[in-house]
Protein backbone atom coordinates (compact mmCIF):
# COMPACT_ATOMS: atom_id res chain seq x y z
CA UNK A 1 0.00 0.00 0.00
CA UNK A 2 2.77 2.62 1.01
CA UNK A 3 4.21 1.81 -2.31
CA UNK A 4 1.28 2.17 -4.26
CA UNK A 5 0.95 5.32 -2.77
CA UNK A 6 4.32 6.35 -3.06
CA UNK A 7 4.07 5.81 -6.65
CA UNK A 8 0.62 7.93 -6.84
CA UNK A 9 2.48 10.82 -5.00
CA UNK A 10 5.41 10.66 -7.63
CA UNK A 11 2.84 10.43 -11.02
CA UNK A 12 0.57 13.26 -9.68
CA UNK A 13 0.14 16.82 -8.17
CA UNK A 14 -2.49 18.86 -6.78
CA UNK A 15 -4.09 21.98 -8.35
CA UNK A 16 -6.32 24.40 -7.12
CA UNK A 17 -9.61 25.30 -8.62
CA UNK A 18 -12.54 27.10 -6.93
CA UNK A 19 -15.26 24.73 -5.28
CA UNK A 20 -17.71 26.02 -7.36
CA UNK A 21 -16.04 24.89 -10.33
CA UNK A 22 -15.21 22.17 -8.81
CA UNK A 23 -19.38 21.00 -8.34
CA UNK A 24 -20.17 22.18 -11.89
CA UNK A 25 -17.60 19.31 -13.29
CA UNK A 26 -19.38 17.07 -10.70
CA UNK A 27 -22.21 17.40 -11.77
CA UNK A 28 -21.44 17.59 -15.89
CA UNK A 29 -19.84 14.70 -15.46
CA UNK A 30 -22.22 12.24 -13.81
CA UNK A 31 -23.39 9.52 -15.97
CA UNK A 32 -20.73 9.95 -18.60
CA UNK A 33 -17.51 7.94 -18.62
CA UNK A 34 -15.51 10.32 -17.01
CA UNK A 35 -14.78 8.80 -13.31
CA UNK A 36 -14.37 11.80 -11.17
CA UNK A 37 -13.36 15.64 -11.64
CA UNK A 38 -10.01 14.87 -11.76
CA UNK A 39 -10.06 12.92 -14.53
CA UNK A 40 -12.03 15.34 -16.39
CA UNK A 41 -10.11 18.33 -15.78
CA UNK A 42 -7.11 16.01 -16.78
CA UNK A 43 -8.58 15.62 -19.87
CA UNK A 44 -9.62 18.56 -20.84
CA UNK A 45 -6.19 20.01 -20.21
CA UNK A 46 -4.40 17.44 -22.26
CA UNK A 47 -6.42 18.56 -24.91
CA UNK A 48 -5.99 22.43 -24.75
CA UNK A 49 -2.19 21.93 -23.63
CA UNK A 50 -1.77 20.36 -26.91
CA UNK A 51 -3.37 22.63 -29.49
CA UNK A 52 -1.53 25.28 -27.56
CA UNK A 53 2.23 23.25 -28.21
CA UNK A 54 1.35 23.32 -31.86
CA UNK A 55 2.59 26.99 -32.20
CA UNK A 56 6.04 26.16 -31.13
CA UNK A 57 6.86 23.17 -33.50
CA UNK A 58 10.50 23.73 -35.06
CA UNK A 59 11.12 22.97 -38.78
CA UNK A 60 13.51 20.54 -38.75
CA UNK A 61 14.44 21.18 -42.52
CA UNK A 62 17.13 23.51 -43.69
CA UNK A 63 16.73 25.82 -47.03
CA UNK A 64 19.47 23.41 -48.16
CA UNK A 65 17.98 19.81 -47.56
CA UNK A 66 14.94 21.13 -48.74
CA UNK A 67 15.79 21.75 -52.25
CA UNK A 68 17.62 17.98 -51.85
CA UNK A 69 14.53 16.84 -51.15
CA UNK A 70 12.48 18.28 -54.02
CA UNK A 71 14.77 17.59 -56.09
CA UNK A 72 14.79 13.77 -55.03
CA UNK A 73 10.72 13.62 -55.02
CA UNK A 74 10.89 14.78 -58.40
CA UNK A 75 13.50 11.81 -59.85
CA UNK A 76 11.08 9.49 -57.67
CA UNK A 77 8.10 10.92 -59.61
CA UNK A 78 6.35 12.16 -56.51
CA UNK A 79 6.43 15.60 -58.27
CA UNK B 1 -0.31 22.39 -43.21
CA UNK B 2 1.06 19.02 -42.53
CA UNK B 3 0.40 18.10 -38.91
CA UNK B 4 3.25 19.05 -36.43
CA UNK B 5 5.51 16.35 -35.40
CA UNK B 6 4.46 14.20 -32.18
CA UNK B 7 6.10 16.23 -29.30
CA UNK B 8 6.51 19.27 -31.60
CA UNK B 9 10.25 18.16 -32.89
CA UNK B 10 10.45 15.98 -35.72
CA UNK B 11 13.79 13.73 -34.21
CA UNK B 12 16.76 13.99 -36.62
CA UNK B 13 19.24 11.39 -35.48
CA UNK B 14 21.01 10.54 -39.04
CA UNK B 15 24.52 11.08 -39.06
CA UNK B 16 25.75 12.45 -42.87
CA UNK B 17 29.05 13.82 -44.32
CA UNK B 18 31.70 13.91 -42.09
CA UNK B 19 29.62 13.06 -38.80
CA UNK B 20 29.19 9.86 -40.03
CA UNK B 21 32.40 8.93 -40.96
CA UNK B 22 33.51 9.54 -37.43
CA UNK B 23 30.62 7.89 -36.31
CA UNK B 24 31.45 4.43 -38.50
CA UNK B 25 35.12 4.53 -37.19
CA UNK B 26 33.93 4.95 -33.69
CA UNK B 27 31.68 1.92 -34.24
CA UNK B 28 34.83 -0.34 -35.04
CA UNK B 29 36.18 0.17 -31.52
CA UNK B 30 33.58 -0.32 -29.43
CA UNK B 31 31.12 -3.59 -28.81
CA UNK B 32 29.08 -4.48 -31.07
CA UNK B 33 25.29 -5.84 -30.52
CA UNK B 34 23.81 -7.80 -33.51
CA UNK B 35 19.80 -6.77 -34.40
CA UNK B 36 16.95 -8.54 -35.60
CA UNK B 37 15.44 -7.57 -38.92
CA UNK B 38 13.17 -5.85 -36.59
CA UNK B 39 15.17 -4.12 -33.89
CA UNK B 40 17.18 -2.70 -36.84
CA UNK B 41 14.60 -1.08 -38.40
CA UNK B 42 13.00 0.03 -35.55
CA UNK B 43 16.84 1.97 -35.13
CA UNK B 44 16.03 3.33 -38.73
CA UNK B 45 12.55 4.35 -37.51
CA UNK B 46 13.87 6.32 -34.83
CA UNK B 47 16.51 7.89 -36.47
CA UNK B 48 14.51 9.37 -39.24
CA UNK B 49 11.78 10.72 -37.41
CA UNK B 50 9.05 7.95 -37.69
CA UNK B 51 8.94 7.62 -34.07
CA UNK B 52 8.96 11.03 -32.75
CA UNK B 53 9.66 12.06 -30.43
CA UNK B 54 11.26 9.56 -29.55
CA UNK B 55 15.90 9.59 -30.05
CA UNK B 56 16.12 5.99 -28.91
CA UNK B 57 15.11 2.54 -27.29
CA UNK B 58 12.68 3.41 -24.35
CA UNK B 59 14.35 3.69 -20.97
CA UNK B 60 12.67 2.26 -17.75
CA UNK B 61 10.54 5.25 -16.98
CA UNK B 62 9.19 5.69 -20.34
CA UNK B 63 8.93 2.04 -20.47
CA UNK B 64 6.99 2.21 -17.59
CA UNK B 65 4.74 4.68 -18.31
CA UNK B 66 3.74 3.18 -21.91
CA UNK B 67 2.70 -0.31 -20.52
CA UNK B 68 0.59 1.72 -16.97
CA UNK B 69 -0.65 5.22 -18.89
CA UNK B 70 -0.08 4.32 -23.08
CA UNK B 71 2.30 7.72 -22.80
CA UNK B 72 5.79 8.62 -22.09
CA UNK B 73 6.92 10.03 -18.92
CA UNK B 74 6.61 13.21 -20.08
CA UNK B 75 3.02 13.15 -20.47
CA UNK B 76 2.94 12.67 -24.89
CA UNK B 77 0.62 9.81 -25.72
CA UNK B 78 2.64 6.50 -26.77
CA UNK B 79 0.93 3.15 -27.09
CA UNK B 80 3.57 0.56 -28.49
CA UNK B 81 7.09 0.24 -26.43
CA UNK B 82 9.93 0.34 -28.89
CA UNK B 83 12.52 -1.69 -27.13
CA UNK B 84 15.76 -3.05 -26.96
CA UNK B 85 16.34 -6.41 -25.39
CA UNK B 86 20.06 -7.80 -24.80
CA UNK B 87 21.06 -10.87 -22.70
CA UNK B 88 21.68 -10.00 -19.30
CA UNK B 89 25.45 -10.00 -18.39
CA UNK B 90 26.11 -8.02 -21.42
CA UNK B 91 23.61 -5.50 -20.36
CA UNK B 92 25.50 -5.46 -17.35
CA UNK B 93 28.98 -4.89 -19.06
CA UNK B 94 27.64 -2.14 -21.01
CA UNK B 95 25.51 0.39 -19.32
CA UNK B 96 26.82 3.58 -19.74
CA UNK B 97 28.85 3.16 -22.77
CA UNK B 98 28.52 3.52 -26.16
CA UNK B 99 27.98 0.28 -28.73
CA UNK B 100 27.88 -0.46 -32.32
CA UNK B 101 24.57 -1.78 -33.91
CA UNK B 102 24.71 -4.23 -36.58
CA UNK B 103 22.53 -5.61 -39.23
CA UNK B 104 23.80 -9.25 -40.66
CA UNK B 105 27.42 -7.98 -39.32
CA UNK B 106 26.93 -4.27 -41.31
CA UNK B 107 27.50 -1.22 -38.96
CA UNK B 108 25.11 1.42 -39.33
CA UNK B 109 24.91 2.78 -35.52
CA UNK B 110 25.63 4.04 -32.20
CA UNK B 111 23.84 3.27 -29.48
CA UNK B 112 24.49 4.83 -25.82
CA UNK B 113 23.37 2.69 -23.36
CA UNK B 114 21.46 5.21 -20.87
CA UNK B 115 19.73 2.35 -18.75
CA UNK B 116 19.27 -1.23 -18.47
CA UNK B 117 16.53 -2.96 -16.88
CA UNK B 118 14.62 -6.25 -16.16
CA UNK B 119 11.47 -6.54 -18.23
CA UNK B 120 8.65 -9.44 -17.85
CA UNK B 121 7.14 -10.42 -21.22
CA UNK B 122 4.37 -11.63 -19.95
CA UNK B 123 3.61 -8.37 -17.97
CA UNK B 124 4.78 -6.52 -21.61
CA UNK B 125 2.31 -8.76 -23.66
CA UNK B 126 -0.57 -8.27 -21.46
CA UNK B 127 -0.88 -4.65 -21.47
CA UNK B 128 -0.24 -3.97 -24.78
CA UNK B 129 -2.02 -7.19 -26.51
CA UNK B 130 -4.89 -7.36 -23.89
CA UNK B 131 -3.56 -10.97 -23.78
CA UNK B 132 -0.70 -13.36 -23.08
CA UNK B 133 -2.01 -15.92 -25.24
CA UNK B 134 0.76 -17.19 -27.26
CA UNK B 135 -1.31 -18.05 -30.10
CA UNK B 136 -1.60 -14.38 -30.63
CA UNK B 137 1.22 -13.28 -33.32
CA UNK B 138 1.99 -9.95 -31.62
CA UNK B 139 2.81 -11.93 -28.56
CA UNK B 140 4.49 -14.89 -30.05
CA UNK B 141 7.04 -12.14 -30.95
CA UNK B 142 7.84 -10.41 -27.91
CA UNK B 143 8.08 -14.17 -25.84
CA UNK B 144 10.27 -15.25 -28.36
CA UNK B 145 12.47 -11.92 -27.71
CA UNK B 146 15.83 -13.96 -25.85
CA UNK B 147 17.01 -11.28 -23.81
CA UNK B 148 16.29 -10.70 -19.89
CA UNK B 149 17.50 -7.24 -20.42
CA UNK B 150 16.07 -4.01 -21.97
CA UNK B 151 18.43 -1.18 -22.97
CA UNK B 152 17.46 2.51 -23.37
CA UNK B 153 19.47 4.99 -24.96
CA UNK B 154 20.10 7.22 -27.94
CA UNK B 155 20.70 6.06 -30.96
CA UNK B 156 22.39 8.01 -33.95
CA UNK B 157 22.75 6.13 -37.60
CA UNK B 158 25.35 6.63 -40.39
CA UNK B 159 24.69 4.01 -42.68
CA UNK B 160 20.92 3.28 -43.95
CA UNK B 161 19.78 0.56 -43.82
CA UNK B 162 18.76 -1.24 -47.15
CA UNK B 163 15.04 -1.45 -48.95
CA UNK B 164 13.97 -3.47 -51.80
CA UNK B 165 11.19 -0.82 -52.45
CA UNK B 166 14.03 2.12 -52.23
CA UNK B 167 11.58 3.84 -55.19
CA UNK B 168 8.75 3.74 -52.39
CA UNK B 169 10.51 4.79 -49.23
CA UNK B 170 10.14 8.20 -47.92
CA UNK B 171 10.66 9.72 -44.62
CA UNK B 172 8.89 12.00 -42.31
CA UNK B 173 10.69 15.21 -43.56
CA UNK B 174 10.65 14.35 -47.19
CA UNK B 175 6.44 13.22 -47.25
CA UNK B 176 6.38 16.60 -45.46
CA UNK B 177 7.76 19.03 -48.15
CA UNK B 178 6.15 17.06 -50.54
CA UNK B 179 2.53 17.63 -48.88
CA UNK B 180 3.76 21.39 -48.76
CA UNK B 181 5.04 21.35 -52.60
CA UNK B 182 1.25 19.55 -53.51
CA UNK B 183 -0.28 22.34 -51.59
CA UNK B 184 -2.08 19.54 -49.64
CA UNK B 185 -3.39 20.91 -46.11
CA UNK B 186 -5.43 17.98 -45.19
CA UNK B 187 -4.21 14.58 -45.65
CA UNK B 188 -5.97 11.11 -44.35
CA UNK B 189 -3.42 8.59 -43.90
CA UNK B 190 -4.21 4.82 -44.63
CA UNK B 191 -2.23 2.23 -42.85
CA UNK B 192 -2.23 -1.33 -44.68
CA UNK B 193 -0.92 -4.87 -44.62
CA UNK B 194 -3.01 -6.20 -47.62
CA UNK B 195 -3.54 -6.27 -50.95
CA UNK B 196 -6.46 -3.96 -51.41
CA UNK B 197 -9.82 -5.04 -51.91
CA UNK B 198 -12.85 -3.21 -53.17
CA UNK B 199 -13.75 -2.27 -48.92
CA UNK B 200 -10.28 -0.85 -48.72
CA UNK B 201 -11.18 1.34 -52.43
CA UNK B 202 -14.35 2.52 -50.52
CA UNK B 203 -12.91 3.62 -47.34
CA UNK B 204 -9.42 5.54 -48.71
CA UNK B 205 -11.88 7.19 -51.27
CA UNK B 206 -14.11 8.23 -48.78
CA UNK B 207 -11.63 9.75 -46.50
CA UNK B 208 -10.55 11.41 -50.02
CA UNK B 209 -13.73 12.82 -50.80
CA UNK B 210 -13.29 15.79 -48.08
CA UNK B 211 -9.03 15.63 -47.58
CA UNK B 212 -6.74 17.03 -50.35
CA UNK B 213 -5.20 14.20 -50.29
CA UNK B 214 -4.19 10.49 -49.59
CA UNK B 215 -0.67 9.23 -47.78
CA UNK B 216 -1.22 5.28 -48.92
CA UNK B 217 1.55 3.67 -46.18
CA UNK B 218 1.45 -0.33 -46.25
CA UNK B 219 3.51 -1.53 -43.78
CA UNK B 220 6.46 -4.05 -44.88
CA UNK B 221 8.43 -6.25 -42.96
CA UNK B 222 7.80 -8.69 -40.76
CA UNK B 223 4.20 -10.26 -40.77
CA UNK B 224 2.92 -13.20 -39.03
CA UNK B 225 2.20 -16.14 -41.52
CA UNK B 226 -0.26 -16.40 -44.16
CA UNK B 227 -0.47 -12.61 -44.01
CA UNK B 228 0.31 -11.39 -47.55
CA UNK B 229 4.17 -10.73 -48.63
CA UNK B 230 5.34 -7.19 -49.25
CA UNK B 231 5.67 -7.51 -52.80
CA UNK B 232 2.55 -9.26 -53.65
CA UNK B 233 1.41 -5.93 -51.42
CA UNK B 234 3.15 -3.21 -53.36
CA UNK B 235 2.47 -5.08 -57.20
CA UNK B 236 -1.15 -5.01 -55.96
CA UNK B 237 -1.37 -0.69 -54.98
CA UNK B 238 0.37 -0.75 -58.40
CA UNK B 239 -2.45 -2.07 -60.30
CA UNK B 240 -5.37 -0.47 -58.15
CA UNK B 241 -3.66 3.19 -58.39
CA UNK B 242 -2.69 3.24 -61.72
CA UNK B 243 -6.44 2.18 -62.99
CA UNK B 244 -9.17 3.66 -60.24
CA UNK B 245 -6.96 6.91 -58.10
CA UNK B 246 -6.48 10.26 -60.06
CA UNK B 247 -2.77 10.75 -59.75
CA UNK B 248 -2.49 13.99 -58.13
CA UNK B 249 -4.86 12.32 -54.86
CA UNK B 250 -2.26 10.24 -53.46
CA UNK B 251 1.05 9.59 -52.43
CA UNK B 252 2.43 5.93 -52.19
CA UNK B 253 5.16 5.39 -50.06
CA UNK B 254 6.12 2.04 -48.35
CA UNK B 255 7.04 2.29 -44.25
CA UNK B 256 9.31 -0.62 -43.04
CA UNK B 257 7.67 -1.43 -39.52
CA UNK B 258 6.76 -4.70 -37.74
CA UNK B 259 3.14 -5.71 -37.97
CA UNK B 260 2.32 -6.30 -34.07
CA UNK B 261 -1.43 -7.15 -34.36
CA UNK B 262 -2.01 -4.90 -30.91
CA UNK B 263 -5.66 -3.84 -31.70
CA UNK B 264 -6.45 -0.76 -30.24
CA UNK B 265 -3.15 -0.02 -29.25
CA UNK B 266 -1.31 -0.06 -32.20
CA UNK B 267 -4.37 1.64 -34.46
CA UNK B 268 -2.90 4.81 -32.27
CA UNK B 269 0.51 3.67 -32.91
CA UNK B 270 -0.42 4.22 -36.41
CA UNK B 271 -2.06 7.53 -36.12
CA UNK B 272 0.88 8.72 -33.97
CA UNK B 273 3.29 7.70 -36.75
CA UNK B 274 1.23 8.81 -39.55
CA UNK B 275 1.09 12.21 -37.84
CA UNK B 276 4.99 12.18 -38.16
CA UNK B 277 4.97 11.50 -41.55
CA UNK B 278 2.65 15.13 -41.85
CA UNK B 279 -0.90 13.24 -41.74
CA UNK B 280 -4.04 15.38 -40.20
CA UNK B 281 -6.03 12.56 -40.86
CA UNK B 282 -5.79 8.76 -39.64
CA UNK B 283 -8.34 6.32 -41.32
CA UNK B 284 -9.57 3.70 -38.48
CA UNK B 285 -11.11 0.95 -40.22
CA UNK B 286 -13.13 -1.92 -38.56
CA UNK B 287 -10.86 -4.42 -35.92
CA UNK B 288 -7.51 -1.70 -37.24
CA UNK B 289 -4.52 -4.09 -36.50
CA UNK B 290 -6.50 -6.58 -34.65
CA UNK B 291 -6.24 -10.28 -35.58
CA UNK B 292 -8.46 -13.66 -34.99
CA UNK B 293 -11.12 -12.40 -33.05
CA UNK B 294 -8.77 -10.84 -29.96
CA UNK B 295 -10.72 -7.66 -30.27
CA UNK B 296 -13.84 -6.50 -30.39
CA UNK B 297 -14.65 -4.86 -34.37
CA UNK B 298 -14.55 -1.65 -33.08
CA UNK B 299 -12.46 -2.01 -29.96
CA UNK B 300 -9.82 0.58 -32.03
CA UNK B 301 -12.15 3.43 -31.67
CA UNK B 302 -12.47 3.33 -27.79
CA UNK B 303 -9.18 3.66 -27.42
CA UNK B 304 -8.72 7.00 -29.20
CA UNK B 305 -11.49 8.20 -26.77
CA UNK B 306 -8.23 7.88 -24.34
CA UNK B 307 -6.32 10.75 -26.43
CA UNK B 308 -7.93 14.12 -26.74
CA UNK B 309 -3.91 15.27 -27.64
CA UNK B 310 -3.38 13.11 -30.45
CA UNK B 311 -2.70 15.88 -32.48
CA UNK B 312 -4.16 13.82 -35.43
CA UNK B 313 -7.95 13.42 -36.32
CA UNK B 314 -9.09 9.49 -36.43
CA UNK B 315 -11.19 9.04 -39.17
CA UNK B 316 -13.87 5.94 -38.45
CA UNK B 317 -15.05 4.14 -41.23
CA UNK B 318 -17.67 1.72 -40.89
CA UNK B 319 -16.90 -2.10 -42.65
CA UNK B 320 -17.78 -1.74 -46.23
CA UNK B 321 -19.65 -4.59 -48.34
CA UNK B 322 -21.38 -4.61 -51.72
CA UNK B 323 -25.03 -4.22 -51.82
CA UNK B 324 -27.23 -5.62 -55.16
CA UNK B 325 -29.80 -3.23 -54.38
CA UNK B 326 -27.98 -0.18 -53.80
CA UNK B 327 -25.40 -1.55 -56.40
CA UNK B 328 -22.40 -0.50 -55.38
CA UNK B 329 -19.96 -0.67 -52.16
CA UNK B 330 -21.99 0.82 -48.93
CA UNK B 331 -21.60 0.75 -45.64
CA UNK B 332 -24.22 0.07 -43.00
CA UNK B 333 -24.89 3.37 -42.11
CA UNK B 334 -25.85 4.22 -45.82
CA UNK B 335 -27.32 1.24 -46.93
CA UNK B 336 -31.01 0.39 -45.44
CA UNK B 337 -31.06 -3.10 -47.41
CA UNK B 338 -31.00 -6.27 -45.32
CA UNK B 339 -28.40 -9.18 -45.30
CA UNK B 340 -29.80 -11.02 -48.30
CA UNK B 341 -28.61 -8.21 -50.65
CA UNK B 342 -25.15 -7.77 -49.11
CA UNK B 343 -22.26 -9.76 -50.30
CA UNK B 344 -19.93 -9.01 -47.41
CA UNK B 345 -15.65 -9.03 -48.61
CA UNK B 346 -13.80 -11.42 -47.31
CA UNK B 347 -10.38 -11.54 -47.16
CA UNK B 348 -10.65 -15.05 -46.44
CA UNK B 349 -12.83 -15.45 -49.44
CA UNK B 350 -10.23 -13.47 -51.26
CA UNK B 351 -7.27 -15.54 -50.36
CA UNK B 352 -9.28 -18.98 -51.07
CA UNK B 353 -10.03 -18.23 -54.77
CA UNK B 354 -6.39 -16.55 -55.42
CA UNK B 355 -5.00 -19.61 -53.99
CA UNK B 356 -6.89 -21.83 -56.65
CA UNK B 357 -5.71 -19.85 -58.96
CA UNK B 358 -8.91 -18.16 -59.88
CA UNK B 359 -10.29 -14.40 -60.08
CA UNK B 360 -12.08 -12.95 -57.11
CA UNK B 361 -15.48 -12.02 -57.50
CA UNK B 362 -15.65 -7.90 -58.78
CA UNK B 363 -17.91 -7.20 -55.94
CA UNK B 364 -14.62 -8.28 -53.39
CA UNK B 365 -11.23 -7.18 -55.65
CA UNK B 366 -10.90 -5.04 -58.65
CA UNK B 367 -9.77 -7.40 -61.89
CA UNK B 368 -6.35 -5.82 -62.22
CA UNK B 369 -5.18 -6.22 -59.10
CA UNK B 370 -6.31 -9.63 -58.95
CA UNK B 371 -4.56 -10.49 -61.80
CA UNK B 372 -1.45 -9.28 -60.69
CA UNK B 373 -2.01 -11.36 -57.68
CA UNK B 374 -2.80 -14.57 -59.77
CA UNK B 375 0.81 -13.68 -62.03
CA UNK B 376 2.76 -14.33 -58.23
CA UNK B 377 0.50 -16.92 -57.35
CA UNK B 378 3.10 -19.11 -55.87
CA UNK B 379 4.60 -15.86 -53.67
CA UNK B 380 1.61 -14.39 -52.85
CA UNK B 381 1.83 -14.76 -48.92
CA UNK B 382 4.33 -15.18 -45.96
Amino acid sequence: MEGVERERRNRYTTVSIPVPLYERIKSLIAGTGFTSVSQFVTYVLRDIVSEMEKQKVQDAVSEEERKEIVEKLRRLGYL
Amino acid sequence: MAAPPHGGRLVNRVARGARAERLAGEANDVPTIELSEVQAYDVANIAHGVYSPLEGFLTENDYVSVLKEGRLSNDLPWTIPVVLDVEQPLARELLGSDVALSLNGVRFAIMNIEDAYVWDKKEMAAKVFGTADPSHPGVQLVMSSKGQVLVGGKVEQFVELPEPFERYRLWPKETRVLFEQLGWRTIAAFQTRNAPHMGHEYIMKSALSFVDGLLINPLVGWKKPGDFRDEAIVTAYEALLNNYFPRQSYVFSVLRMPMRYAGPREAVHHAIVRKNFGATHMIVGRDHAGVEGFYGPYDAWKEFEKYPDLGITPLFLREAFYCSKCGGIVNEKICPHDESYRVRISGTEIRKALLRGEVPPPTMMRPEVARVLLSMRDKLFV
